[in-house]
């Protein structure tokens, strides 16, 4: 590291939504796992650095049947809740890493250099969350998928999403536990008994899967029909070819389990 | 800025975000904690912070002020060593060293959460660290010895129990 950023160190959530601001030239530091690496290779070069880990935004509340999750909340918590988000948040990395990784960080870095990321933004269209962020024209709250293109420019603040009847979370397996995976699938179904899906690692970010859902009552055909919801590419993990072969599998698996937990 | 590192306070005065691993390498010369990818994919610089197993690569000390740092050098001393120490020493589970340590680490914090002698169960805990020796086996009957509250005689070595697994844990 050279020149040494400035350091912005939030006790408080109206800290530091106060010192973000609009957000220009600050680079937001939730667990430091994607971060610190950029810094020791010198591929980022903060002016501003914004630390979360004392403004107050970890930990899962429940009003009711709605979930709410805080930004800093660790992956290793996560992996404590219910499908589709526990055993996603499971699936990611290993011990070390989910307990410092936080849900802000994976939603927000999106794609990484060579392959997608944010394991946890499938989970999360499946349950149709909304996120409250912060930044330019102040505190907003969103649907998660109106939120994703503009995730490198606000500040996450939490994320909530109703309690589903029933989850599922079905995943390529990795190589290994430091790899990312190559495409999973999260499926719910609401307390109104609709059943959503979603995928991640068919783009760059998680994509819903609105023809599958559509024919979510016979899970061979909602498998076919994912592959009409989807831009399939290569990348350093799979080719298109092989995502799309697996994608309807995954979807009926998905879907299997859907059907065994009701 | 103050951390606590092995029972001893110290001062540090590295800039907020140098990651944990450099300003105890560097600043402090606490050195068992290893420089390997320096981007959390390894497991060698793994520490504990308050009791967790923690990447000190990826972690800025500005977020763990004021906490207790334990590396290996805090577990015990070359006059006595730790059970963790004399099991790897016994089972050979130290082959080139470099992971040795972080592994050290992330088994005291799974032992310490009351982890037993459950292969898998070991495998799992550990499977952030990579041993480019390849000396899995011997790693995992050395922490699965510990589990049990096997006792070690530093002047014999253990016979390797198990010589099919030769592809160790994942």
């Amino acid at each position: 590291m050279s020149a040494a950023p400035e350091v912005l160190l939030p006790s408080s959530a109206d800290e530091a939504v106060s010192l973000f601001g609009d957000g220009a030239d600050v680079t937001v530091v939730g667990g430091g796992t994607i971060v610190l690496p950029e810094l020791t290779y010198g591929r980022l070069k903060p002016t501003r650095a914004l630390l979360l880990h004392r403004a107050g935004l970890a930990g899962i509340s429940r009003n009711g049947s709605t979930v709410t999750v805080g930004a800093t909340t660790s992956i290793l918590d996560l992996s404590r809740e219910r499908a589709p988000v526990g055993p996603c948040a499971a699936n990611i990395a290993d011990l070390e890493i989910r307990s410092q990784g936080t849900l802000a960080g994976n939603i927000c870095a999106g794609e990484g250099p060579d392959a997608p990321r944010g394991d946890l933004q499938g989970p999360l269209l499946a349950l149709g969350a909304t996120v409250r962020s912060a930044g330019q024209g102040g505190t907003t709250t969103e649907p998660l998928e109106e939120f994703l293109p503009k995730r490198r420019s606000r500040l996450l603040l939490d994320v909530s999403f109703e309690e589903p009847a029933a989850g599922a979370f079905a995943a390529l397996g990795r190589p290994h536990t430091h790899d990312y995976t190559a495409l999973a699938v999260s499926a719910v179904r609401a307390a109104d008994g609709s059943i959503r899906l979603a995928a991640t690692g068919v783009g760059w970010w998680g994509t819903r899967l609105p023809s599958a859902e559509a024919a979510a009552g016979d899970p061979e055909a909602a498998g076919t029909a994912a592959l009409a919801d989807v831009t399939l590419h290569d990348d350093a993990l799979a080719s298109a070819w092989y995502r799309e072969r697996t994608l309807p599998v995954l979807v009926r698996r998905a879907l299997a389990q859907l059907e065994e937990s009701a | 800025m103050k951390l606590t590192v092995n029972g001893i306070e110290r001062e540090v005065e590295s800039a907020p975000l140098t990651p944990l691993l450099f300003v105890l390498r560097d600043e402090l010369e606490v050195e068992s904690p290893k420089a390997g990818c320096q981007q959390g994919g390894c497991g060698a610089c793994t520490v504990l912070v308050d009791g967790e197993p923690r990447r000190s690569c990826l972690t800025p000390v500005a977020a763990v002020e004021g906490a207790q740092i334990t590396t290996v050098e805090g577990l015990g001393s070359p006059e006595s060593l730790a059970p963790l120490q004399q099991a790897f020493t016994h089972h050979y589970a130290a082959q080139c060293g470099f992971c040795t340590t972080g592994m050290i680490m992330a088994a005291q914090a799974y032992l310490d959460h009351g982890g037993t002698e459950d292969r898998e169960a070991i495998q799992s805990a550990l499977a952030g660290h990579v041993c480019r020796c390849t000396g899995y086996v011997k790693i995992v009957d050395a922490v699965s010895a510990v589990a049990r509250g096997d006792s070690f005689d530093l002047t014999v070595t253990a016979e390797s129990h198990d010589t099919t697994n030769v592809g160790g844990t994942k």
